[in-house]
């Protein structure tokens, strides 16, 4: 049962991913050019989903704990420090580049597309790169 | 290469992307950020976490066909760039995504909607800086 709901909440999300225009790189890439072809429709996306999450999250930790596990696992860290900082500056970077991100880009394999592969091999190819450079210099637990 | 503006369309589709972030943490109890799961499909220790991750994302890949099932249309796709572009971006993007620990679904949606002020100062950021590329390469360089 836990991986049927699983697989169910990604094929929402993919949905999701899919009707929004996040697995477009035009489209991600023209709500960027504000001094060219920009298109808004993007912050329609985050606009829509901050309004489901935000009161979601708030009834969801009223309960004691999730109903497939044992405790909610919630990131600890509070600290903003370079590593957030510019690893997200690097991240809008790469996105600036490819009009791809992470969620944009695995729901879009489901295409067959090649460029969504190409992508996600690359991506792959950087997570995996990132880690072994924090296994040389270690610091605080990545996400990834 | 212009694109049609989509209010509804987008707030619909972010609707869903709301929806499975609410899911994921009433029944899991985790965060639907797709960095996290993608890098935790990408270490072989827990098999249990393994699993529940690639249960996930291979419900991910199944959205465009469900979205062609219901709607009769399959998601719009231009790819403006080259495929160079795609692969340079792709690597910056895992190296970026996994220092800042985490990505547009992880920090910008479950982050933003618990007020975590990590997650508000990251997607403040990517989203300056992905602008800020955007008008090096196209009004500066000229892709």
């Amino acid at each position: 049962m836990r991986l049927v709901s699983a697989m169910m909440i990604g094929l929402i999300f993919g949905l999701g991913i899919a009707v929004s225009g996040m697995m477009n790189p035009a489209k991600v890439l023209n709500f960027f050019d504000l001094a060219g072809t920009w298109d808004p429709s993007l912050a329609f996306v985050m606009g829509g989903a901050l309004a489901v999450t935000i009161p979601g999250y708030w009834l969801v930790f009223r309960r004691a704990a999730p109903v497939q596990a044992s405790r909610f696992q919630l990131p600890d860290t509070r600290v903003i420090d370079r590593r957030l900082v510019l690893g997200s500056a690097t991240f809008g970077v790469g996105w600036g580049i490819a009009g791809f991100c992470p969620g944009g880009a695995l729901p879009a394999l489901g295409t067959g597309i090649p460029e969504a592969f190409l992508f996600v091999a690359a991506l792959i190819f950087g997570l995996l790169l990132a880690r072994a450079m924090q296994a040389r210099s270690p610091a605080p637990k990545p996400a990834a | 290469m212009a694109t049609d503006f989509t209010p509804w369309q987008s707030m619909g589709g972010g609707a869903l992307i709301g929806l499975a972030a609410v899911l994921l943490m009433v029944l899991h109890g985790r965060v639907l950020g797709v960095t996290g799961i993608l890098g935790g499909v990408l270490r072989f220790g827990d098999m249990a976490d393994w699993r529940l991750k690639a249960a996930i994302l291979v419900g991910m890949t199944m959205g465009p066909l469900v979205m062609m099932a219901l709607t009769g249309q399959s998601p719009q796709m231009q790819i403006p760039i080259s495929s160079v572009a795609i692969v340079l971006g792709g690597v910056v993007v895992g190296v970026g995504v996994s220092y800042g620990g985490g990505c547009t679904s992880g920090h910008g949606v479950c982050g933003n909607a618990r007020f975590s002020r990590r997650s508000m100062v990251a997607t403040l950021t990517f989203i300056a800086t992905a602008i800020a590329t955007v008008y090096i390469t196209r009004h500066l360089l000229g892709v």
